[in-house]
């Protein structure tokens, strides 16, 4: 008899909306900063506090800005990928050392290695909230004129790199 | 080297699953004894490799393993022990592995007290479970494995979420999961009576049992849940219809429809392909609930992280279990004879109503759920459904089914009396009526509605005591079974109390309060004498004092607190109740606002305690029904099965 | 009663039942489904004027300030395209913070401005409220849309 068909019918139809849902992925969040300059900041650098940084020193250079922080557990997994990054020389990397200690962060630094051409420090974390840092990690591609054209939240992967951030980065270094 | 040993154990799990799935499943279907044999060992065998995997979860977190990157996330060394043991399910990974653990527990309980189940019929049941389990371990071991090193290991962890670090939140999850998974027991025996074929009023008797008890952790895991709310989101409400909400709402629908269905097939053995679309779709709902809320495909205030791989994983093992057991249900039920006969008045068409309301009650929370779902999948735009979409819904079609309960256990089995009915409920109905006119007077607002709700309460328990002294004046001992089911009967009653007073009755205020000033609510006063810095274990606190006054006689001094914990470094709110049996007070801190001066929001919940004081009298009449003798002697003698059906027709409640 | 007759009441009242149940879900549909705008929407006025909706997006940075009721609160909620000032009395949800997620419900004011009955958060303070991440998605497509060079890659 046909009318014992009918829940399966019904629950096919359930899965086909279930299905087309997972797609539209409800929680990606989207950069608003992404297309614009990336904004101003001063601060010290981490190894050499009496010293200053400015974005406007990378200037002409395509350059990824880092939001780490010690205390940041997904900041450890995400860390071999910079190194790596690092290693293969093909842009310089910025860290933004977030609402951290600076002894703590240099330790840190040392016991996992430094991928950073260098760090700047945002104790109290007002520039993270300048360039809109939801959670720790973030990390941002900045063009030759200053402006963001990429904005990673959460741990950069290594699929992340190869697939989004290096195909980018070099389509803007021409 | 203890998170290895975990691993490992989960993966002999898996394997001892795979093995008992296959095996047992065969060895019923082609009559191979050697193979049928595997199951009861191997469902035991499964849960001590479970529970070592769980326990070796929980030491590391007790013992702040930071290399493991479950603990580094969900973990902090100042949370206090209690919570570090709680954190083992608070994170998805760690309740992931709760579900398992609680299959493989319901699995062991069947092994060990299924005894008199036929060899072939059992081997069918834990086959099925084993089956599930299968994917369980798996989406745990391939997307989320909680015992996921972290290399090298963290200084210090992430902290729990606040808002878990609380004592509802230890007991919650562990029962709503009992609850959740127990349904599996249910669904394995519809399955198993499916392939086997054998459908009768026997299959009913052994997976009666099961399912109430199942039920009875739903409803204790539910009702906490609700009171956790209550209290932790500092917002006063107790049910929300959020979508997380709705996903274990829903399971307890179709439970409570399929223990009144399975009544019926058990006594009658009419109801058969009812009952067990509705194991079916009971447990569905389970599997469903878990894809929900741990896919992120519907957002709620149960905020979790999400991942889509998970999503799809959670799918298609939903699609595979479902879809092919209700293919099965398509292709067997056919086969399967009509059960007895029965009078438009009678005890089974009153449960049959009752049940088709609930399944459509339920089907409506689905519809409202899945909405939003639908319109954005088709492009049609965002919306959201409120709670007043639920509520306008769902009370109009529970309020029949809880009038059909008041008289469902008065009516004789097969043919009712109405004449007699009438007589029985005379009182019952001039009691429901007087009280339910008058009482809302005095609380000194009348409104139509509130009577409505009291009518439906006090009709529900003058049926229920009805009910109790007839059995009582007929001198014939009382089933366990049936006073249970008057108990939760009136649990219903008392729950509808609660909610409709606190839904008519219920005041609050948003003040702007400085040290000293004094805010009237319902006849209480509130005096805010200001707020002063505390330290918890792992936070810090603005801890509010305010004086609870009435009549110049101090009733209270509440101590709300707005907390940040030191780690994750959110503001919490504490709210701070003074709890009656009449009402609740109920204040929460808001924001500083300059100077000295405090938001605060204070709240008057009149009989709030009752709706969850009428949950446990559900839970328990549960209980009660569960244990009762008649299943254990069934299930000794199961050959007496059909003779002990005659008698419990005839000694019914005619 | 024959069982035929029988059959047929049980059959006319599940018929009326559902029909009960669908009109009912109907009702409840059209008083209770709250739709969502964005900023940029409300601004081309797309939003109704009589009818309780949600406006999704970021609460702009300084734009929070209390009246002197110390319970008022006026804020403004962006999608970085256009803004909509919001209004609303009472206490703000532990995660409401300036630069962060926020939906508010209620209905739009003759002033101009959106008078909110209630404001969402959520829990997780690396979440955003799904509508209003659509609404910032939204003005950015368009705005990459405009410009010369795509920003590509962040979806």
């Amino acid at each position: 008899m046909k009318r014992f068909l009918w829940p399966l019918g019904i629950f096919i139809l359930l899965v086909g909306f279930l299905a087309v849902g997972l797609t539209l992925k409800p929680r990606e969040v989207p950069s608003p900063l992404v297309g614009k300059p990336a904004p101003a900041f001063d601060l010290p650098v981490l190894h050499q506090p009496d010293k200053r940084f400015v974005p406007g020193e990378m200037r002409g250079k395509v350059w990824l800005l880092n939001v780490w922080a010690s205390w940041c557990v997904s900041c450890r997994e995400e860390h071999p990928v910079l190194v790596e990054l690092a290693k293969r020389g093909v842009m310089p990397i910025l860290g933004l050392n977030y609402k951290d200690k600076g002894d703590e962060a240099t330790a840190w630094l040392k016991r996992f290695g430094d991928p950073y051409q260098l760090s700047v420090v945002d104790a109290d974390g007002r520039i993270g909230i300048d360039y809109g840092v939801y959670g720790v990690p973030e990390t941002y591609l900045i063009d030759a004129e200053g402006v963001i054209r990429f904005k990673q939240i959460g741990p950069l992967t290594m699929a992340i790199v190869e697939q989004k951030v290096l195909p980018l980065a070099k389509a803007l270094q021409k | 080297m203890i998170p290895e040993i975990g691993n490992f154990a989960l993966i002999v799990a898996l394997a001892i699953a795979l093995a008992q799935a296959a095996l047992s499943l065969t060895g019923a279907a082609r009559r191979i004894p050697a193979f049928v044999a595997v199951a009861r060992p191997a469902a035991q065998g499964q849960f001590v490799f479970v529970a070592a995997a769980f326990g070796c979860l929980a030491w590391s977190f007790y013992s702040n393993d930071f290399s493991v990157l479950n603990v580094a996330s969900n973990s902090n060394s100042s949370l206090p022990a209690a919570y570090r043991i709680a954190a083992t399910w608070g994170s998805h990974e760690g309740s992931l592995l709760l579900w398992v653990l609680m299959l493989s527990a319901w699995m062991l309980a069947v092994s060990v007290f299924s005894g008199s189940l036929p060899a072939d019929m059992l081997a069918r049941i834990l086959g099925v479970m084993g089956l599930i389990n299968v994917g369980f371990l798996s989406f745990m071991l391939f997307t989320s494995n909680p015992f996921d090193r972290l290399l090298p290991a963290a200084a210090d962890g992430r902290d729990l979420n606040p808002l878990l670090q609380d004592i509802g939140m230890i007991f919650h999850p562990p029962m709503l999961y009992m609850g959740y998974v127990g349904f599996s027991v249910a669904f394995a025996f519809a399955i198993a009576a499916l392939l086997d074929g054998r459908l009768d009023a026997t299959w009913a008797r052994w997976s009666r049992p099961w399912t109430t008890a199942a039920w009875v952790f739903l409803t204790l895991g539910i009702a906490l849940g609700s009171w956790w709310a209550y209290y932790e989101l500092g917002w006063g409400g107790w049910w929300f219809w959020d979508p997380v909400e709705n996903a274990s709402f829903m399971p307890w629908l179709i439970g409570t429809a399929l223990i009144h269905s399975l009544a019926v097939t058990e006594k009658r053995g009419a109801f058969k392909a009812w009952t067990v679309l509705l194991a079916i779709i009971a447990f569905s709902l389970s599997l469903l609930g878990t894809f929900l809320v741990r896919s992120g495909v519907l957002t709620s205030v149960h905020a979790f992280a999400t991942d889509p791989k998970r999503g799809i994983f959670i799918l298609a093992f939903l699609a595979v279990v479902i879809g092919g057991s209700l293919a099965l249900y398509a292709w067997r039920m056919n086969k399967v004879a009509p059960g007895a006969r029965f009078e438009l008045l009678s005890r089974e068409s009153m449960l049959l109503a009752n049940s088709v309301l609930l399944v459509v009650a339920c089907a409506a929370v689905l519809l409202g759920t899945l909405y939003p779902l639908f319109l954005d999948a088709l492009g049609l735009g965002k919306i959201s459904v409120g709670p007043p979409y639920f509520d306008s819904v769902f009370a109009p079609l529970m309020a029949p089914a809880v009038l059909l309960a008041g008289i469902g256990p008065l009516l004789a089995w097969r043919k009712g009396d109405g004449a007699q009915l009438a007589r029985r409920l005379r009182w019952a109905a001039i009691v429901a009526l007087i009280g339910a006119l008058f009482l809302p007077l005095a609380f000194g607002r009348w409104a139509a509605l509130t009577s409505v709700g009291l009518l439906l309460a006090f009709w529900i328990i003058s049926g229920a005591v009805t009910a109790f002294i007839i059995r009582y004046r007929m001198k014939t001992s009382m089933s366990a079974a049936f006073f249970g089911m008057l108990l939760a009967h009136a649990g219903i009653g008392v729950f509808i109390v609660g909610v409709t007073l606190v839904k008519s009755y219920e005041t609050e205020r948003d003040l702007r309060m400085e040290p000293g000033d004094t805010a009237m609510l319902g006849g209480y006063s509130f005096r805010f004498e200001g707020v002063r810095e505390v330290r918890g274990p792992n936070y810090a606190a603005a801890r509010g004092a305010i004086t609870v006054q009435r009549d110049g006689e101090t009733i209270a001094r509440l101590a709300p607190e707005k907390r940040t914990y030191f780690v994750q470094r959110n503001p919490m709110t504490e709210a701070a109740i003074n709890a009656g049996i009449s009402r609740d007070i109920f204040v929460a801190l808001g924001d500083a606002v300059g100077g000295d001066a405090w938001t605060v929001r204070i709240h008057i919940k009149p009989f709030i305690r009752w709706i969850w004081f009428g949950c446990l009298m559900m839970a328990f009449g549960g209980l009660l029904a569960a244990s009762d003798r008649r299943y254990r002697i069934a299930a000794r003698r199961p050959e007496d099965a059909s003779a002990a059906d005659a008698t419990l027709i005839r000694s019914g409640a005619a | 009663m024959k069982p035929r007759h029988q059959r047929m009441i049980a059959i006319a009242a599940g018929v009326a039942l559902i029909a009960i149940a669908a009109a009912l879900v109907l009702n409840a549909f059209q008083g209770n489904v709250v739709f969502f705008f964005s900023p940029s929407q409300v601004a081309a006025k797309e939003a109704p004027l009589d009818r309780t909706f949600r406006v999704g997006g970021m609460v702009e940075q300084g734009s929070l300030k209390r009246r002197a009721d110390g319970l008022t609160v006026d804020f403004v909620v962006t999608d970085t395209a256009k803004t909509i000032p919001v209004v609303y009395s009472g206490i703000l949800p532990d995660l409401f913070k300036e630069g962060k997620g926020v939906v508010a419900q209620g209905k739009l004011g003759p002033d101009g401005a959106f008078h909110a009955s209630e404001v969402l958060a959520k829990h997780d303070e690396n979440y955003m409220p799904p509508e209003a991440a659509h609404a910032l998605s939204k003005a950015e497509a368009d705005r990459a849309a405009k410009s010369v060079i795509s920003p590509g890659g962040t979806r």
